[in-house]
Order: C-alpha cells, then structure tokens, then sequence
C-alpha cells in the first residue's frame, strides 16, 4: 500500500516534470522569461524617459507650484486623461500605425513596447506628478530663497527629495506593465503570459500555464522587492 | 541696508481679496538684528518673504543695497538671492542629503569650486558647531541641530542678510537661546544684518536691536527694543509687551498705575523712597524686570490708594523722577 503510494507519487511527479520540461519545453520557458523581461524593462524604461519630464510638467504647472500655468495643465492632464481611459487593448489598436511608423511593423515584440509605452507614459506621468507633489514646500521655498533656478531646483532638489516615492511607484509601474504583457498573444510577440494562453488556454495544457504563472508571480516579486528595497536603503529619512 | 517703501501684498482667495499687508515703510540698517513681531495673520512672514521676494508685493517696492528687486530680471534675482540667506521655522533640510550636502548645496548652485566649498563647509560647521555631526542626515539630528545646520546652510554664500522666519519658534525654551545666542554671534562676527520673524517677546528681547510691531497688515509702532519695552505706544505693542490681565488678580478692583522704568531709575530704590515721600500705603499688584540690551527694564502694577491727594502726591513723586506711568482700570 505504501509503496504503491510512493511509486505513483514519484511517477507522478517523474510525470509532471517530463510534461513540463520534456520535449525542448525548458528553451520555451527560458525564452519566455527572457522575452517577458526585456518586453516589460523597455517598456517600463521608455515609459519613464518620457513619464518623467511629462509628469515634472504637469507638476510644475500645477497651481501655486514652481512655474503655474493653467492653460498648459489643463490640456495636458486632459490628454493624460484620455489615453488613461482607453483600454489598453483598444489603444494597442488606434497606435498600429505609430509603432508601424518607429519600430516598421506592427507585430511583434518591438511593436509591443511601443504599445506599451504608450499605454504606460499617462500613468508613469501621474505615477511621478504625484511623488514631487509629496516633497515638503517648504524645502523648495529654502532652495528658492537661496537663488535655485527652476531647473536646478528639479535636477537637484525635486527628484533627490522624491527619489524613494519614485522607486516604490516604479516597483508598481513595472507591475502594472507586466501585467499587459499576455496581450502579445494578440499580435503574435512573445513572453510567459503569451505562453500561459497559447498552451493553457488554447491546448488545455494547464501544467503549462501554472508553470508559466509561477514563473510570472517570481519575476513580479523579484522587481517588486528590488524596487523596494532600493527604496527603503536609499531613504534617508529611515534611519 | 534693506529700504521697503509704500509696500502692499494683496491675495485673492475663495473669499475674495486679502490684503495681507498695507503701505509698509521700513529701513533695516546694516549690522543691526532688526526684530519684527506680531501675532499670526498680522502679515511678518508674508513681510520677510517680500525681502527676498519669494512673495512678490502687489505694490511699492523693496530696496537692497539701493536695487529695486522688484525691478530686477529673474537671473538678477536669483544672483540677489544669495545675498539674502533664510531660515525658516521647520528648518527646511534637503532631507536625502547629510549636513555637508546641505551646507554645499547653495555653493553647487552659485557654482563655487568644489574644493572652495568644502573648506568653506569646515569653517560653517565649526561657527555653528556641529563638526561631529557633519556626515549625519537631517532625520538623526534634534531641532536645534537642524537649525543650525539650516543656519550654515544660509551663511554658506557669506550674504550680508540673514532672514529669519519664526526660526525658534518650534524649539524648546534652552535650545531657543542657543540659537538666538549663535545669531547674535554670527551678527558680531560676521556682521550680518539679522532680520528675526517672531511672534514672542522673550525673541525680541533676548536679541533685537530695534524692533517693528505688525498689527492687521500694518506697522503700528517702531523703534528701539528697549523704548518699545518700557514705553509701548500701540494697542498692540501693549498687548505684547505688558502682561496679561489674567495675572492680576481680579478681585480687586478700582484704579492701578502702570509704573514703568526704563533702565535709568533701576538703582533707585523708587517705590520705598515714594512710600516715604508721599506717606501712603501701597500695594503691589504685579511687578517684571527684564534685561534688555544691558539694561533692566521692568514693569509695575500699584493699586491706587483711595485717597484722592495721594494719587496726587503719587503723580507728582513721578513726574519729579521722571518715570513714565499710566493709569488702569483693574
């Protein structure tokens, strides 16, 4: 009775292993953690080369802030509004032609990044707006009163004092991008998620798609708590 | 020399307009410690942020060393700027940078040579005495540190003006006379002109040479601390200089006089030659010394006798001494 169990136990799992990782299935994982991971970095990085200067904007021109103008916040923040309120899936449609016009095509996993990016830019700008709205006025007022120009007083005050909230709201910027990433099934790019459809959902492999979701929750928790953990050492405020 | 003229600040609110301060003529003299009081709301830090115009006034004009800064293009002001230090009361620390980086960063933005600015760094540390903590973060430090620190920081540019937004008001009685007692130092020493934003007396007492009194956006009373203590002329200056009724006992009722000496009669022994000149009893309701500038300066509460000769003889006795009084009523 025991061995039998024994045996079953070990073939099952002998089982499970071979049907996950057998015939060349450990280069597919591989490859679509790889593929998950640089799709979800660029998008993130390139969502932030732009996040960044759009979201000092919106908060500079914020009322009583460094350089107010309400016009040019208004039709920014109404812009970020809008793209922030179209599904992404339906963005990833209306932008073909923009990614068509950067990377030349609009399939595959380049063509993602620009979706991506688009789609994450709004956010990320939000994401950042509401970090330098965090750092204490009266640390501004002190650099202005000792002759801080608008640019320096953002280089060298504004995102030094916000760095730790900007980190934590990367750590969820970066969740929240790979969390479009299984939308590449749609046109035919790349990446775990894309895996968990294609052989979960469209072959009814569900060890596959575990394997894949397993993988997936790993990737999330290990940026997630890099993030946070940079964050919290560099925080100067904690010690 | 900082020379305000016919200065008005004027906000829009959801409540509509409020003018925070009205037709403000000032001159601070250089190598003085200029003290301005008031209660909250009268219109100071709007005041002081007018000197270095991180408010702009709605009219009249501030003069610094005889330059409009009104007038001035905002590169020019920001090069101004770095003859104006400030402190504020939260001590307003770059938090993600230690006390060095503090103390270097208004040098980074004047562009000062890096080795220039670190040894001038050592020099700062050492007149505000914080040599032992330059590598800590503002969040290790106590409250007086931090202003000290923040103090360093505006004399890092070597300004001649140091403006001083309610600095000690959140400090603790001890670490408030450290502090004033490093600004008088660094006034002596460096010979910067100290503007001090305050809305307690013992501040102005303690250090300021003259001293102005904002009462609902105006200047109600100026001049020298010691005057404006022995002598106050405005409502205002009354309410902050005298004490409170609430220390007299109100059971008593009738008329007091207000006996104020000013320095000159402290070695005289006033109330026992008048008891013995004027032949009458007299009862003590309330009496201060301070010391002020060098001088003692106190104040005197004597129920008035109800003999109506003796009040006279009483009046009379001072004048002869002339020592300043007013009547009350208790």
């Amino acid at each position: 009775m025991n061995t039998v169990f024994t045996a079953s136990f070990f073939s099952g799992i002998i089982g499970f292993f071979t049907k996950a990782f057998g015939d060349g299935m450990a280069v597919e994982y591989l490859g679509s953690l790889w593929q998950t991971v640089y799709i979800t970095v660029l998008g993130t990085g390139i969502s932030y080369l732009v996040g960044i200067p759009l979201g000092v904007i919106l908060y500079g021109t914020s009322k009583g802030s460094i350089f107010p103008n309400k016009a040019l916040n208004s039709v920014l923040g109404f812009i970020v509004n809008i793209f922030r309120s179209v599904p992404f899936i339906i963005l990833l449609i209306l932008t073909m032609p923009v990614a068509k016009l950067i990377v030349g095509t609009k399939m595959g996993n380049a063509a993602f990044i620009v979706y991506l990016s688009i789609a994450a830019i709004p956010f990320v700008a939000r994401m950042v707006e509401s970090s330098l709205h965090e750092v204490n006025l009266g640390i501004i007022e002190a650099a202005q009163s000792i002759g801080t120009g608008n640019l320096k007083l953002i280089t060298k005050v504004l995102i030094p004092e916000a760095k730790p909230s900007l980190l934590t709201g990367a750590a969820i910027a970066f969740t929240t991008i790979l969390g479009y990433t299984p939308m590449t099934y749609l046109i035919a790019g790349g990446g775990l998620g894309n895996l968990a459809i294609r052989y979960g959902i469209y072959r009814f492999d569900s060890t596959i798609m575990y394997i894949s979701s397993i993988m997936l929750i790993i990737v999330v928790q290990v940026f997630q708590e890099s993030f946070m953990l940079i964050a919290r050492k560099t925080d100067r405020r904690l010690k | 020399m900082i020379e305000i003229k016919g200065l008005s600040k004027k906000f829009q609110s959801a409540n509509g307009e409020i003018t925070a301060l009205r037709d403000i003529d000032l001159t601070i003299n250089d190598g003085e410690i200029f003290g301005i009081i008031g209660l909250s709301g009268a219109g100071k830090s709007t005041l002081v942020r007018c000197m270095n115009l991180l408010e702009r006034p709605t009219s009249g004009n501030v003069f610094v060393d005889g330059r409009d800064l009104t007038e001035m293009s905002k590169k020019e002001l920001l090069a101004t700027r770095r003859n104006i230090g400030m402190i504020f009361q939260g001590f307003n620390l770059l938090e993600q940078r230690n006390v060095i980086g503090n103390i270097m960063f208004p040098m980074e933005i004047a562009g000062i040579p890096k080795d220039r600015a670190r040894s001038r760094v050592n020099e700062l540390l050492e007149i505000v005495g914080l040599t032992s903590r330059a590598h800590s973060f503002p969040s290790q430090l106590s409250g007086g540190q931090k202003q000290r620190v923040a103090i360093a920081r505006a004399l890092a540019t070597e300004p001649k003006y140091l403006l001083c937004d309610e600095a000690t008001s959140a400090l603790d009685p001890t670490t408030t006379e450290q502090i004033l007692e490093l600004l008088r130092k660094i006034n002596r020493e460096q010979g910067v002109t100290v503007i001090i934003i305050t809305h307690e007396m013992r501040v102005i007492e303690q250090i300021c040479d003259r001293v102005a009194v904002l009462d609902k956006s105006r200047i109600v009373e100026l001049g020298s601390v010691s005057e404006v203590f022995a002598n106050p002329q405005s409502e205002m200056g009354r309410e902050l200089v005298l004490p409170k009724s609430s220390a007299v006992p109100t059971e008593l009722s009738g008329s007091a006089l207000r006996i104020t000496f000013d320095g000159r009669s402290s070695f005289e022994p006033v109330i026992s030659n008048m008891i013995l000149e004027c032949r009458c009893n007299i009862n003590i309701l309330y009496a201060d010394t301070k010391d002020i500038g060098g001088r003692a300066v106190g104040q005197m509460l004597i129920q008035l006798p109800e003999d109506e000769k003796a009040v006279v003889r009483i009046k009379s006795f001072l004048d002869s001494r002339s020592i300043l009084y007013r009547e009350e009523s208790v």
